[in-house]
């Protein structure tokens, strides 16, 4: 039985976007219902960090409506984002976390006792009270998520994480995304390297040219893409 | 977060130690450049606390401007030299009564050069023609002070309307005695000063007195009470008895012994009945 | 001209000097106190509030950054004289009434120069700022915080405008003898008096002053850099 606040399922119908003259989302329709993480890839320019954006509520669509749990808008706190460069505040990574927590009517001892358990969480336990701009980039990237994790969401979305960081620190980031999946939270991500997607995703949507072209659970989109651009994507050509 | 408490601690500290409005005895005089320039208030205000324990703040403006001072109400004596403008200021109900307290005389300064050839004449308003008919380089207060009014005066009695006359040799400053004995030098101009601030000036450059001791030439200061009927915060209690201090023979006294290299710069002239 | 005696003078730790550079920089600091606590909250709702007429605020406050000392000190004094709509606190020819022409001087200047360096800072932080649903209060202060180092320039900026300047205080503060003479009120006094190897010798005990304050700020800001990221 859903929470009465709670923003899922997002639903997207005949969600367009336009820039201009550019076309970016073309008639997307689609749910993100609580489940197994959604992965949206397809070429750049796809129009994936758009959809997230206009899920999160930070982007209105030009054409078209969306609704959040049967809401005009999302219910605060409920959904959470982080983005393809995180802004770190100008203070430690404790207070950076602190920060996401504050005005919501915690006491003091919740506050420190939540704060402890994400540094756990997101082992930048010894980092406590360093500066965060002066992380590594696979430690901000896991702050940024230990910060979105914060207010227990309902739903995460991610754009491009572990874009740009070694293995090693890949390997953190998406241990932390495969326990939050693991609590119940719904993930939904964007990422351009594949393997990535076939290492969290438990169902994949393609798109390309601002089209929804196909989704599909991981497996089988993999071994078996229904959609002729689905195909050549995977087979590395280049798909407009 | 504790450099965050500290900080706003320096901060209120800081604030807080702005001098707050003083407690002690105090009272406001608007007074002239001249007064001031010369250093006569440094001499004798020391001498007035150390009696009496109340402050005197000077605020140092022309004569015009101090008395204007004083009808706003923000002032609680005056002591300035215009007696005819003193006198005025008294009838219109903002002053009490005018009292003498001292004289000196105005001296005429040029440059040594002296290109109007004035120098040494005895009588003040020959000197001044002398001066128009060759449009000689002159710096005028032009401020409404003490001093300016002597200056307009004198050009009165000899006859000419520097309104009418002036031309680009007549330069007027708007500003105080020192100023425009800065100016008169620079410009290598000639000027009228008061014989105080003239002796205490410390840029006298190439600038000598031209032209002294002609009877014109004397300058009165005066002191006033501001009326508390027209402005109720007056301090009366206390300006009244900077009034009485200056013109007693204590205050007369410390105004005599003030000197400059012997020479002194102020003759105090209260009369000795008051009623 | 003598300058010995005059450096002597700026040598010995004269008290009455003393007194004047003390109260220089009371005043001046204390400006700028005031003008922060309202300059900057404007500066920082200007630059991210939909408030508004903000195109007309922020020219209107741009341009005060220009106002002439001597206008406000003008302004100031017909407010405070007896005469004047606040007379009644007794405030003209004193320390106070200075620090208040001042703040209204470097208010401006704060609040212009916080909504550059805030603004710079928003399109970085908005859409973190907008998926957290941080309020706008909230939104300011924790701009403001970050931002503290460039603020330090916005602060010296301030600073520097308060202590050169001599229009203002010389009108509302009278230049009275310890009590309200500031160094460029003495500056000017002992000019006028002809004493110019001491007026330069103020000057230059001035233009010191302010550099240390500078240099101390410079130091305070690479110090919270080194630590703070």
């Amino acid at each position: 039985m859903r929470a009465p606040d709670s923003g899922l399922p997002i639903l997207f119908d005949r969600v367009s976007l336009r820039a201009g003259e550019t076309a970016i989302l073309r008639d997307v329709s689609l749910s993100l219902a609580p489940g197994a993480p959604t992965v949206l890839i397809g070429p750049n320019g796809a129009g994936k960090t758009s959809l997230i954006r206009i899920a999160m509520g930070l982007q209105k669509p030009s054409g078209g409506s969306i609704s959040w749990g049967g809401r005009p808008a999302p219910p605060p706190g409920r959904l959470a984002i982080v983005f393809q460069r995180p802004v770190m505040l100008r203070r430690s990574v404790r207070a950076n976390i602190a920060f996401a927590l504050a005005g919501q009517g915690l006491s003091r001892t919740e506050r420190h006792a939540r704060v402890a358990r994400l540094l756990d969480l997101a082992a930048l336990g010894g980092l406590a009270d360093r500066p965060a701009r002066r992380l590594s980039g696979g430690e901000q990237q896991r702050l940024a998520l230990a910060r979105a994790l914060a207010r227990e969401p309902e739903a995460l979305f991610l754009d491009e994480p572990a874009n740009n960081l070694d293995p090693a620190a890949t390997k953190s980031v998406e241990a932390l995304i495969r326990n939050a999946a693991a609590s119940g939270i719904k993930i939904v991500m964007t990422t351009h390297d594949l393997g990535q997607a076939r290492r969290l995703g438990g169902e994949i949507i393609f798109l390309a040219g601002g089209q929804l072209l196909e989704r599909a659970p991981a497996d089988r989109f993999f071994a078996a893409p229904a959609t002729e651009k689905a195909a050549a994507f995977l087979r590395g050509d280049i798909v407009e | 977060m504790i450099h965050r408490r500290a900080c706003l601690a320096v901060v209120t500290a800081l604030v807080l130690a702005t001098p707050a409005p003083a407690q002690e005895k105090f009272i406001t005089v608007a007074s002239t450049t001249s007064t001031q320039d010369s250093g006569l208030f440094g001499h004798i205000l020391p001498l007035f606390k150390q009696e009496t324990g109340i402050d005197v703040k000077v605020v140092a403006q022309g004569t015009g401007q101090a008395l204007d001072t004083a009808r706003r109400g923000d002032a609680d004596v005056v002591f300035v030299h215009a007696k005819g403008q003193e006198e005025k200021f008294v009838a219109e109900g903002h002053g009490v009564r005018r009292f003498d307290v001292m004289y000196n005389d105005f001296v005429l300064i040029g440059p040594k050069a002296d290109p109007a050839g004035i120098k040494g004449t005895k009588d003040v308003l020959t000197a001044l023609r002398t001066v128009l008919a060759k449009k000689a380089p002159f710096v005028s207060r032009g401020d409404r002070s003490g001093t300016h009014a002597a200056e307009i005066k004198l050009w009165q009695l000899a006859g000419i309307d520097i309104a009418k006359e002036k031309g680009p040799w007549y330069r007027e400053i708007g500003q105080g005695m020192g100023a425009a004995l800065n100016t008169a030098g620079a410009m290598q101009a000639y000027v009228l000063s008061d014989r105080g601030t003239w002796l205490s000036f410390k840029n006298k450059g190439d600038l000598v007195i031209v032209v002294q001791g002609d009877d014109r030439l004397f300058n009165q200061y005066g002191i006033i009470l501001v009326n508390p009927a027209k402005h109720p915060h007056v301090k009366k209690d206390l300006a009244q008895s900077f009034i009485d201090w200056i013109l007693s023979p204590a205050g007369q006294k410390a105004i005599a012994d003030y000197k400059i290299n012997g020479e002194q710069l102020f003759f105090p002239n209260a009369r000795k009945e008051r009623s | 001209m003598d300058s010995a005696p005059a450096l002597a003078l700026l040598l010995s730790g004269d008290p009455a000097l003393y007194g004047i550079a003390a109260l220089s920089l009371k005043v001046s600091l204390s400006a700028v106190v005031i003008a922060s606590l309202l300059g900057m909250p404007l500066g920082a709702a200007l630059a991210i509030g939909r408030i508004p007429g903000r195109a007309l605020l922020t020219v209107l406050i741009n341009a005060c950054m220009g106002l002439p000392p001597v206008v406000v000190g003008l302004a100031v004094f017909l407010l405070l004289s007896r005469s004047g709509p606040l007379g009644a606190l007794g405030l003209l020819f004193t320390p106070a009434a200075m620090v208040i022409a001042q703040a209204i001087l470097v208010t401006p200047i704060i609040a212009g120069l916080t909504r550059q360096v805030i603004e710079d800072l928003w399109t970085e932080y908005r859409d973190e700022f907008a998926a957290m649903h941080i309020g706008p209060v909230r939104r300011a202060a924790a701009l403001l915080w970050d931002a503290r180092f460039s603020l330090v320039t916005t602060w010296l900026a301030g600073f520097g405008r308060a202590a050169a300047e001599v229009g203002a205080v010389m009108i509302v503060g009278g230049n009275i003898d310890g009590f309200t003479r500031t160094m460029t009120t003495a500056i000017a006094l002992e000019t006028s008096k002809g004493d110019l190897p001491l007026a330069m010798g103020l000057g230059l005990l001035l233009i010191a002053i302010v550099l240390i304050v500078n240099a101390l700020a410079w130091g305070v800001r690479r110090l919270g850099e080194r630590f703070a990221g």
